[in-house]
């Protein structure tokens, strides 16, 4: 039904997708939203090399410093890395192991509508009388000190978008564990769909922390809690260990899906399979093991004395290895293959550079007697910025290149892309190569302005000059995005020519059900081993049938509606404001009573008949 | 991509260039190191710097070769090599070698910085600091010699200094880069730890070191700087026998010092004391003890030490420290009144 979108109306076109459960319109919308966020974050992100490009500088004040950096480290890491990283996981997983969509159509969508509420709500605290201030970390001692409602908008936005992530990882692991195609064994799926596995495992058992850390905080500023109020008893160091028992392990989440997308890149222009494919497999299931293991790196100057900290230092270190068996695996695919150099490959190029080189910094600051020097300075800043904008936005930029005609059914302009590619990548370095130098020179992080003569004024303007390029890169970028989307030329199953998976066997954007016959998967890259023996498309693994598909349902998004204004009740609460409670219970009784139709009401789904499929054919749809 | 190669070049170029020229003033930079602590992280950095920039150089090998040698020049397709056994153990072997090269020395530098027995022992002679940090300004206390002072730390020089570090509202973080690794003041409990100044090095920084706090605590944690005064021990014993002498506020000098004095009983002495005896429980201590404020290096932490930028102080913190906790707790001084309690606070010398 996608296909017919377009001839809609655009009040029909946004009730679809206000309504859809269809994985591949869910991988548009977090797109959308993930991609505004993103914009919305590098704006926050190019205030702050704006204020620090000089010494003394009053572009904003401090207090506002405080909020635009919180505002931009939660907004990068929640509300835009994690979502785009999320569209393609829905984009693109479901057609790589063969499926029709999602174990949980309808939860999918939930996933995604209380990300967006949550995001929304955040955001909303920048014209409600403040953002929070307290840094995306928002250490307890220093969030209960803050004032106004600020730490209140991250507490409650994070923990809705929370749920709408958590529950998304469930519905992928359920996915790829149950829903792969005849042939599909776990050691033929294409690496994106390992990595998105890994991946929501880690969400799984990341998340809850969160959700503990949040719910404590909630307790504690909105209804007299003290769980973090060391005068009564509480303790602010449960929290630091509550958020990175999370906040680690987050960060692989975020990096994982990368490594993915760059696992088929490199084997797609390279024209080779990727190298030690169970080696691959074995390096992401360790990272993501050890990602659990490491938190207290993010705490070594916290005091917890020498055993844990020597512990935590070798554990971290432990993490290069299967970090490096990957740089060496993806290298070695491009060794002796036939390398072409689209815009996805140069993302791909340029990522193995940048991030080997946030690599080394994270080895070296796992050094625990070394890092006292480093932490919390602008080489942490420099470092972290190295493996998540190196590996996560090089990923980003270069998935959206990839997938875009699979996604969209037309491709980007390849000249605007590497315009995008050069711009940003000098732009990158230049912004956060020199962080390393002014971090051990003595400047610490998040700070709102320097004072003169401390030898860090021109290292801040080489940075802030790299920044305004990478800005420049961005804006080419949504250029190339509107004048593709205007010239809309149509594209085949497999553009790039190269498709080894089964995203490539069907047509760009596909239609709406995936597959017509679920294919028979005879090994790894399987539309590749068809393309070698001659074959057109995929071996059918079933008759053609009858399709049961989902019901659309505007109930994902009334469930999110109601938590969204139940937070606001929430927050004012505190204020002794009359109408919060009724709020609170009005925007319950929304996401409960919707809650509750779903229960009570059936929806059986409808089925696409065989002679409508059969219809189909004539439009080149391929099984 | 040959484009790439040469980007790569003019990089590494300045890399090298910053390496060479760049190493940071030596009052703050933790590559100007300034005592045994310093210099045992420092030479951490190096040996993590030279593993990594092999592993560096080896990529950078592969990379470049790739980039020559494999493009695409024709519609060929490449063997498909499914992997190689003895590739793959050599490079999961040889990072565990390296990492553990890495790993010996760092196990025991933490634990040797950790190292803070000889603080514990009774009758310790070593030089013990009881470092309070507060929103925007710090608190040195001096338990061994029973006195307290504020924003400028002094120490003595070739001795090991210990420290007990907590905060009294939010967190914050104690860092002297140029002398070594910060470690949190937290406000559940005291962390301990010890630094070393170096003698020659501190006369290279001119005796003076920047500190800085190394943890977002508010508004104005970019400003909460305070200044190390690292000193010969008999220089500090000389400061410690002064500071001991003050027994009681010092009188001021001249008729509008007096008058400063006087105003400054009626609306200042409530927070800030005068005299360095640490009779006041420490939650007691609202604000940074002033009996030496006239030898300070800075007002407020940040501001030149001069009567103008006092004055400019009192008049208002808001615009200097924003969300400080001075503002509002005194009534507004007229220019008078401030000409004569910054005559005052200025004459607060404990030595001359």
């Amino acid at each position: 039904m996608s296909t017919y979108a377009q001839k809609k109306g655009f009040g029909a076109t946004l009730w679809d997708f206000l309504t859809t459960v269809d994985h591949k319109k869910i991988a548009i919308l977090y797109l959308i939203a993930g991609g505004f966020f993103f914009l919305v974050g590098g704006l926050e992100a190019i205030f702050i090399r704006i204020q620090l490009a000089v010494p003394n500088n009053d572009f904003v004040s401090a207090g506002l410093f405080n909020e635009i950096i919180t505002m931009h480290g939660t907004t990068m890491i929640f509300l835009a890395a994690m979502p785009l990283v999320f569209a393609f996981m829905n984009a693109v997983m479901p057609l790589q192991i063969g499926a029709r969509d999602v174990a949980f159509p309808f939860v999918n969508a939930l996933g995604f509508w209380l990300f967006f509420f949550g995001g929304i709500f955040l955001n909303l605290s920048w014209f409600l009388g403040g953002a929070p201030d307290a840094g995306w970390t928002s250490y307890a001692s220093l969030a209960l000190h803050s004032k106004g409602h600020g730490v209140d908008f991250y507490i409650l936005g994070l923990q809705i978008s929370g749920i709408g992530t958590l529950i998304g990882g469930i519905n992928f692991l359920v996915t790829i564990i149950n829903m792969r195609a005849p042939g599909m064994t776990y050691m033929r799926m294409p690496l994106f769909t390992w990595t998105t596995f890994v991946t929501s495992a880690l969400i799984l058992f990341a998340f809850p922390p969160l959700t503990v850390g949040l719910v404590l905080m909630m307790f504690d500023r909105l209804f007299g809690a003290n769980f973090f109020d060391v005068t009564l008893g509480g303790n602010t160091v449960i929290w630091e260990h509550l958020f990175w028992i999370f906040g680690h392990p987050e960060v692989y989440i975020l990096i994982l899906p990368a490594f993915g997308i760059f696992s088929e890149i490199f084997p797609i222009f390279s024209r080779k399979r990727l190298f030690g494919y169970s080696s691959m497999v074995f390096a992401t299931v360790l990272i993501g093991f050890l990602g659990f293991m490491v938190w207290a790196h993010h705490m070594f100057t916290t005091g917890l004395g020498p055993v844990a900290n020597a512990i935590f230092a070798v554990a971290t270190m432990a993490i290069g290895v299967p970090t490096g068996i990957k740089i060496f695996n993806w290298l070695l695919t491009m060794w002796g293959g036939s390398v072409k150099f689209t815009t996805p490959m140069h993302w791909a190029m340029a990522f193995i550079p940048s991030f080997l080189a946030g690599g080394v910094t994270g080895v070296m600051l796992a050094s625990a007697a070394a890092d006292y020097q480093y932490h919390d300075t602008y080489f942490v800043v420099a470092h972290f910025h190295y493996v998540i904008v190196g590996g996560v936005v090089f990923a980003v930029f270069a998935g959206t290149h990839l997938y875009w005609p699979k996604m969209f059914g037309t491709m980007l302009n390849e000249t605007l892309g590497k315009i995008t590619f050069w711009l940003f990548f000098i732009g990158f370095h230049l912004t956060f190569f020199i962080q390393h130098f002014l971090g051990l020179w003595g400047m610490p992080r998040r700070v709102f302005t320097y004072l003169p003569g401390q030898g860090f004024d021109s290292a801040n303007m080489v940075s802030s000059i790299g920044a305004a390029f990478m800005g420049l890169g961005v804006i080419v970028m949504l250029y190339n995005i509107i004048v593709t989307s205007v010239k809309n030329v149509k594209v085949g199953n497999d553009p790039w020519g190269d498709g080894r998976t089964l995203e490539w066997a069907i047509p760009s954007p596909p239609p709406f059900y995936n597959f017509k016959q679920l294919p028979l998967v005879r090994g790894l890259d399987a539309y590749w081993l068809e393309k070698m023996d001659g074959k057109k498309g995929m071996t059918p693994a079933e008759p053609l049938g009858d399709i049961h598909m989902p019901n659309s349902s505007f109930l994902p998004f009334m469930m999110a509606l109601g938590l969204f204004i139940a937070a606001f009740g929430a927050m004012y609460h505190v204020n002794d404001k009359a109408w919060a409670l009724p709020v609170m219970i009005i925007g319950l009784l929304v996401t409960f009573g919707s809650m509750f139709l779903r229960s009570v009401k059936d929806d059986h789904g409808f089925h696409i008949h065989k002679e409508d499929l059969m219809d189909d054919d004539d439009k080149g749809v391929k099984a | 991509m040959k484009r790439l190669a040469k980007w790569r070049l003019i990089s590494l170029f300045s890399i090298l260039a910053l390496v060479l020229s760049g190493c940071g003033e030596p009052y703050l930079s933790t590559l100007k190191p300034a005592g045994e602590v310093a210099k045992m992280q420092y030479d951490l950095m190096k040996l993590s710097t030279l593993i990594m920039v092999g592993v560096i150089i080896v990529v950078a090998i592969i990379f470049i070769l790739i980039l020559v040698r494999f493009k695409r020049k024709d519609d060929r397709i490449p063997k498909q090599v499914e992997g190689s056994h003895k590739l793959e153990i050599i490079w999961t072997v040889v990072p565990i070698l390296l990492l553990l090269i890495l790993a010996v020395p760092t196990v025991a530098a933490t634990f040797k910085l950790a190292d803070v027995s000889p603080m514990d022992k009774k009758n310790t002679k070593a030089i013990v600091i009881n470092v309070r940090s507060h929103l925007y300004w710090w608190d040195f206390e001096y338990p061994g010699q029973k006195i307290v002072t504020s924003q400028d730390l002094v120490v003595p020089t070739n001795e090991k200094v210990y420290f007990n570090l907590k905060s009294t509202d939010v967190k914050h973080s104690f860092w002297i880069p140029a002398v070594g690794g910060k470690l949190d003041t937290n406000t559940d409990n005291i962390n301990k730890f010890w630094l070393e100044f170096d003698d020659k090095q501190a006369n290279e920084a001119g005796n003076l070191f920047y500190g800085k706090c190394a943890e977002l605590c508010g508004p104005s944690h970019a400003l909460m700087d305070f200044k190390v005064k690292a000193i010969s021990r008999d220089k500090f014993d000389d400061w410690v026998a002064s500071m001991q002498n003050v027994k009681e506020p010092a009188k001021a000098q001249g008729t509008v010092a007096a008058q400063g004095q006087e105003i400054f009983n009626q609306s200042c002495i409530g927070c800030h004391a005068v005299t360095p005896s640490n009779k006041m429980p420490e939650t007691a201590r609202l604000a940074p003890n002033l009996s030496d404020f006239g030898n300070r290096t800075r007002v407020a932490g940040v501001l030149d030490h001069n009567k103008e930028e006092l004055k400019n102080w009192i008049r208002n913190p808001e615009t200097y420290k924003p969300g400080n906790m001075m503002t509002g707790k005194y009534p507004e001084m007229s220019e008078e009144q401030l000409n004569a309690l910054s005559e005052y606070l200025m004459g607060l010398k404990v030595q001359k």
